[in-house]
């Protein structure tokens, strides 16, 4: 009696498993993203026009990228992974990699190529940083001023926001080690291609320190992208960081007197992973989104919403107007070459290693 | 009168001994009871009893070292880290055997990151490693301690091996060292470097900031209790509703309305300035700093402090008031000696309300208080949710139960708990 249950139920699911794997896919689709006009900008760009290809598909946001770390990290230990995809910062997607929290990728497989044939590791480059992640748009951490407050001389390089002297007034900084660190050793005499060497060393991080701590009283330290654009609209501070998308809105679309300092902008990547572990059905709808969503048109039409630059080659000619202000977005782009003079090459990968170091470190001189 | 004189114990009407028969009576009716909360008490221990247990024993859970790095805790168990010699290339073979393991797990991230909290700079040598070691041969590729320190000559610190030995037990004390600024090293617990100490400071600055806040409730509170226990029925109404109006109000409205009055360009500044009071170029400092903590934070638990208040004053008999002045007692006299007294226990229950909100308070530190004005929830908060480094943010957050369990007690053993009254 048991055995003849027991084969039964074999039988059925032998019956129904290849039907379910042959089944197309989940027509749940859970997002996760930033919120605000970067989310915007990709529902625009690619997610509605994929719900209007796929019928009967919808897509839920969850707004919870900043924590996207700590939570797929505690879905994982719970078992119960809830979301599909999620986008995150190049530093973040190689952590989630690292441990195993995100799916390994086969690019050229997964992702679709360039219109010309171009298979997608080549029109990405050198931006595929990691084998679980697929960049969408490269933006940079730059600073804004306010052009009425700053004295007659307006601020030219990024050494001018720990000068104190020339441009008293409060700053805003990100509540991180990264980018600060480095900025404040390249202010300090290292020369731009020795940060990492030094920054390695106990006195290198010491030496980045002090001179963070030369202006640390005028700092206003920020974690959500939204408050420097507020503190410089208010005039609570002269000069600020911040991502080079919400500086472009608060110039272009809400004309405040703000003018861009991108001496020593930080680029970055920020793009999808796909949880690891997650049921055939979801993962199927997942990479078909992500190869739609993720080729040459779409990354291009995402531009004409926000002034982040498109992760491929192939997308960049395709830039066009800003979809409601109808003004050219390429010299908003931080790839411009007129605003990408003088960049700083942040290290993905020295930052996977040693984050947990200095991170430790900077929280403690930040609350010392 | 014979039943009396009877040396066996008292029967029922049934014949069972009468005790038994009640006990009997009174245990169906606790079940009865307890059937009655058993959804709600189960609900609590499902969803709050076992999830906070579950956290807070991640403040000594250190299986992960074993989980991961099983031969070399067991080769590692004959050497000596008091030596100054480096272990043997039997462990550093067991090494690379649990290191490829673990690599193509992707989980020597995992164990990387525990033994980084204690060693600052052990995370980036597993994490090189690994990378590597994920396409080694085990079996053949010896001698290993040659191979793993040309590879990453982190492996050549005995430092690392005195931690990797040090924390091989599946229960450890160090994320509660940690949590105090202590750490166990080699030869037993030592003080961590300076640039590493903050949980003493923030533990200190999280308990005098809630007593100041706690104070300035009850003298902001206090007055205003009184007026509406004493007004008349209408315009105590009126009152109340001013009361609970911003207690009705999202938290995070009135502290971003702070935001707006206290900044340097904001509200209260430039009435200063324009009754000149302050320079233009030398306007007050009133947010991001521990100011601008206590000034939010009073605000927003006023209401906490008002309401246990107000429901003890209301019960207090105005007879008594104007008996003492019969008897000759001054206003002020009559109030301190007989008004006050009768009080006390609102003023104990709003200010044990008040004091454990703000020692856990976390959103409007984190949004008024800058750097200096911030408490240990939100490096808990950060731990937790950034850093994920769980087991600290357990240890702290045991911690702060600890004290404020340990608070409460000695308020029961001081004031009482019998005279702490909510109405």
């Amino acid at each position: 009696m048991k055995m003849t249950k027991l084969s039964a139920l074999a039988m059925t699911t032998a019956l129904i498993a290849p039907a379910a794997f042959a089944e197309d896919m989940a027509n749940e689709l859970t997002l996760v993203s930033w919120g605000g006009a970067y989310q915007d900008s990709q529902n625009k760009a690619y997610v509605e026009p994929y719900l209007a290809a796929n019928e009967g598909v919808s897509a839920v946001w969850d707004e919870s990228s900043a924590e996207a770390v700590a939570k797929l990290r505690a879905m994982n230990e719970a078992g119960n992974v809830t979301w599909d995809l999620v986008d995150v910062v190049a530093s973040d997607a190689m952590r989630l990699c690292d441990e195993g929290l995100a799916a390994e990728l086969d690019h050229d497989a997964d992702l679709a190529a360039a219109p010309d044939g171009t298979p997608a590791t080549e029109d990405f480059g050198d931006l595929l940083v990691s084998e679980c992640f697929v960049p969408q748009i490269v933006y940079s951490t730059t600073f804004g001023y306010r052009t009425d407050l700053v004295g007659a001389e307006a601020p030219t390089s990024v050494c001018d926001i720990f000068d104190l002297a020339k441009f008293p007034g409060k700053r805003s900084l990100q509540k991180r080690p990264i980018d600060n660190m480095e900025w404040a050793l390249y202010c300090d005499g290292v020369a731009k291609d020795e940060i990492y060497d030094v920054l390695g060393t106990d006195e290198g991080v010491t030496q980045a320190l002090n001179k963070l701590d030369s202006i640390k009283d005028s700092v206003v330290w920020w974690s959500a992208g939204a408050e420097t654009p507020q503190l410089l609209a208010d005039g609570e501070v002269v000069m600020g960081s911040t991502y080079n998308g919400r500086l472009f809105s608060a110039i272009a679309e809400q004309n405040q007197p703000i003018g861009m300092l991108w001496d020593m902008q930080s680029f970055d990547l920020d793009g999808w992973i796909v949880p690891a572990g997650l049921p055939a059905d979801r993962k199927a709808r997942a990479m078909d989104f992500l190869k739609f969503a993720t080729d040459t048109q779409r990354l291009a039409d995402q531009a004409a919403y926000i002034s982040y630059g498109p992760a491929r080659a192939s997308s960049a000619p395709l830039v066009g107007k800003h979809a409601v202000l109808g003004i050219e977005m390429a010299p908003h782009m931080p790839t411009d070459p007129a605003n990408s003079g003088n960049v700083h090459t942040y290290d993905y990968e020295w930052w996977a290693d040693n984050r947990d170091d200095l991170d430790a470190k900077f929280q403690a001189w930040l609350l010392q | 009168m014979s039943d009396t004189t009877q040396n066996g114990p008292v029967l029922a009407a049934d014949g069972t001994p009468l005790k038994r028969s009640l006990a009997k009576a009174l245990r169906l009716q606790k079940l009865r009871a307890l059937m009655l909360i058993a959804p709600l008490l189960l609900f609590i221990l499902v969803t709050f009893i076992l999830p906070v247990g579950d956290m807070l024993f991640r403040s000594v859970d250190n299986r992960i070292v074993q989980e991961v790095l099983p031969k070399t805790v067991v080769a590692l168990e004959s050497w000596d880290p008091a030596s100054s010699e480096l272990p043997d290339e039997a462990v550093f073979a067991a090494l690379a055997v649990d290191m490829k393991a673990a690599a193509e797990l992707k989980v020597h991230t995992r164990v990387a990151k525990r033994l980084n909290y204690e060693n600052p700079g052990m995370s980036s040598v597993f994490r090189k490693s690994g990378r590597k070691i994920r396409k080694w041969d085990v079996e053949n590729d010896g001698p290993y301690k040659e191979r793993l320190i040309e590879l990453n000559e982190g492996w050549a610190d005995l430092e690392l091996w005195r931690t990797i030995k040090t924390y091989s037990g599946t229960r450890t004390a160090g994320y509660f060292l940690n949590a105090v600024d202590l750490k166990l090293g080699a030869e037993g617990v030592e003080i961590r470097p300076e640039t590493e100490r903050i949980y003493n400071t923030m533990l200190v600055r999280t308990m005098r900031m809630s007593l100041i806040i706690t104070f300035s409730c009850i003298m902001l509170g206090y007055p205003v209790a009184w007026l509406l226990a004493n007004l008349p029925t209408r315009k105590a109404n009126l009152l109340m509703i001013l009361v609970l109006l911003p207690f009705w109000t999202s938290l995070l409205v009135r502290t971003s309305s702070w935001k707006i009055l206290l900044q340097q360009q904001g509200v209260i500044n430039d009435v200063l300035v324009w009754i000149g009071l302050v320079a233009d170029d030398n306007r007050l400092v009133l947010i991001n700093n521990e100011l601008g903590t206590i000034i939010a934070m009073t605000h927003i638990l006023l209401p906490f402090m008002i309401l246990p208040m107000y429901s003890v004053m209301q019960t207090i008999q105005p007879t008594y008031l104007r008996a003492a002045k019969s008897l000759g007692a001054t206003n002020w006299t009559a109030f301190w000696r007989v008004y006050f007294p009768q009080s006390v226990p609102g003023i104990g229950a709003g200010s044990i309300l008040v004091f454990i909100l703000a020692v856990g308070y976390y959103i409007t530190p984190a949004l008024v208080g800058g750097t200096k004005g911030t408490f240990i929830s939100n490096l808990i908060a950060y731990h937790i949710s950034t850093s994920g480094n769980w087991g600290l943010g357990a240890a702290l957050g045991s911690i702060l139960l600890a004290v404020v369990l340990l608070l409460y007690w000695v308020y029961d053993k001081i004031v009482g708990i019998d005279n702490v009254k909510l109405g």
